[in-house]
């Protein structure tokens, strides 16, 4: 039988040590057994690696900054989609999630485009700094936490939290802090890229496992897949990691997903501790870079939320394979001047 | 004594943790040792096995195998310790 076609629109191309997950899902996306898939890339920054990998990603279109707006976003993506008749996009970063849930009614009427995202209450109340309000409503602990908005509150942590303490930035980045000075220079490194607030975690000692994951948003767990890192980056990115049996980590997803009926891929971030208690540390509102191990573990979740985008319905996973591990490496793109300046110029590739 | 169910043991004697992610290479002596404990074999059959098997005293044969469980223990290697 043929494979249906499909074409579907992916951000994060940026492949890079602190990789987007784009190349990841796009991999995934290509395993897919029952769609010939055509990928158009959705980029932000003309030296992302994933615009020049043309064995992976078919046409490439910058798109604005968040900061944009919605219409500029809007108005970008209906010139995209006259082209290239979009059928999903899977948008793979946080920063760019909100407009993307504010437009996936006008994507969906105006242009056809399904997505298959969190609705904006799930996306608000996972926020780092709704965290600890999100661990007592779904029963999941999490470390003491809150937002500061100048330096001038650095001073009171000491008290508060003692040190360590973990400094985070609203969408991205986290430093472990062992003085007020570094609390001070992580506070500025971090708000100077990501802005303000910063958030103040407690620190809490133990192993980080970490599980990539997809919800039905009817409350079904579709799959997941739990990991811990084996070989983590000087930015904390896991390098490579190992697929890891452990019931009470996919008790919590279930849980959690049948709590809040969480609506596409997410990833949580855990702390197990020595007593083997569990600490959430953060949600991640889309897939993680390495969803690509639970595709080779045996659950393809990108798979499943292209099906459940286009309204198909879709079984639980029930199992994955336990020791499948990931290993990444990096690799120079030779690529053309030319293919650099027509990016940079006309904004697509 | 005994040691996690879920524990992988190859013949190579890769040992990996299903739970932790943490894997581990133990020699012949290992390996057998960790088969009996998974097969649910006392701490004094164990020790009598390896004295009928290896030329080596009994005290020795328990300093070595007091010495390796504890080292499963610190490992979290075991039941008990999760």
């Amino acid at each position: 039988m043929a494979k249906k076609k499909l074409t579907v629109g992916v951000t994060g191309l940026n492949n890079i040590d602190s990789p987007g997950p784009g190349i990841p899902v796009i991999r995934a996306l290509k395993d897919m057994k029952d769609f010939d898939v055509r990928i158009i890339g959705l980029s932000y920054d003309s030296l992302e690696p994933g615009i020049y990998m043309h064995d992976l990603v078919d046409k490439t279109y910058q798109i604005p900054l968040p900061s944009a707006g919605q219409q500029s976003l809007l108005t970008r993506l209906d010139y995209i989609n006259s082209i290239e008749n979009l059928d999903i996009i899977i948008p793979n970063f946080d920063a760019e999630l909100f407009n993307f849930i504010k437009l996936q009614d006008a994507l969906k009427k105006k242009m056809n485009i399904h997505t298959f995202l969190p609705t904006l209450e799930q996306f608000e109340e996972r926020h780092k700094s709704n965290l600890p309000e999100f661990g007592v409503k779904y029963g999941i602990k999490v470390p003491k936490s809150k937002m500061i908005h100048s330096m001038a509150e650095i001073h009171s942590l000491a008290y508060e939290f003692g040190y360590p303490l973990v400094v985070k930035g609203k969408f991205y980045d986290a430093s472990i802090a062992y003085s007020p000075d570094q609390a001070m220079a992580y506070f500025n490194k971090i708000s100077g890229k990501w802005g303000l607030p910063i958030i103040i975690q407690q620190y809490t000692q133990g192993t980080e496992v970490n599980v990539t994951a997809i919800g039905d948003g009817k409350g079904n767990l579709i799959g997941a897949v739990p990991m811990r890192k084996t070989y983590i980056t000087d930015k904390g990115k896991a390098w490579a990691g190992v697929a890891l049996e452990d019931e009470e980590l996919m008790d919590i997803a279930k849980n959690l997903v049948k709590g809040n009926k969480w609506r596409g891929g997410f990833e949580l971030e855990m702390i197990r501790t020595e007593k083997n208690e569990y600490f959430l540390i953060e949600i991640n509102p889309r897939f993680p870079a390495w969803v690509y191990l639970a595709v080779g573990a045996g659950q393809n979740h990108p798979e499943a939320l292209v099906k459940m985008a286009l309204g198909e319905k879709v079984e639980p996973f029930k199992n994955y394979e336990v020791g499948k591990m990931f290993i990444r490496y990096s690799y120079d793109l030779i690529c053309d001047l030319k293919e650099f300046e027509t990016i940079t110029t006309l904004g697509e590739l | 004594m005994s040691i996690k169910k879920n524990l992988a043991l190859s013949d190579t004697g890769f040992v990996f943790n299903p739970s932790t992610g943490d894997s581990y290479s133990v020699n012949p002596i290992g390996l057998e040792i960790l088969r009996m404990l998974k097969e649910n074999k006392k701490d004094e059959d164990i020790k009598k096995h390896l004295l009928a098997t290896y030329q080596a005293d009994f005290e020795t044969i328990e300093k070595d195998y007091y010495d390796f469980v504890k080292g499963l223990e610190q490992l979290k290697l075991t039941e008990n310790n999760g």
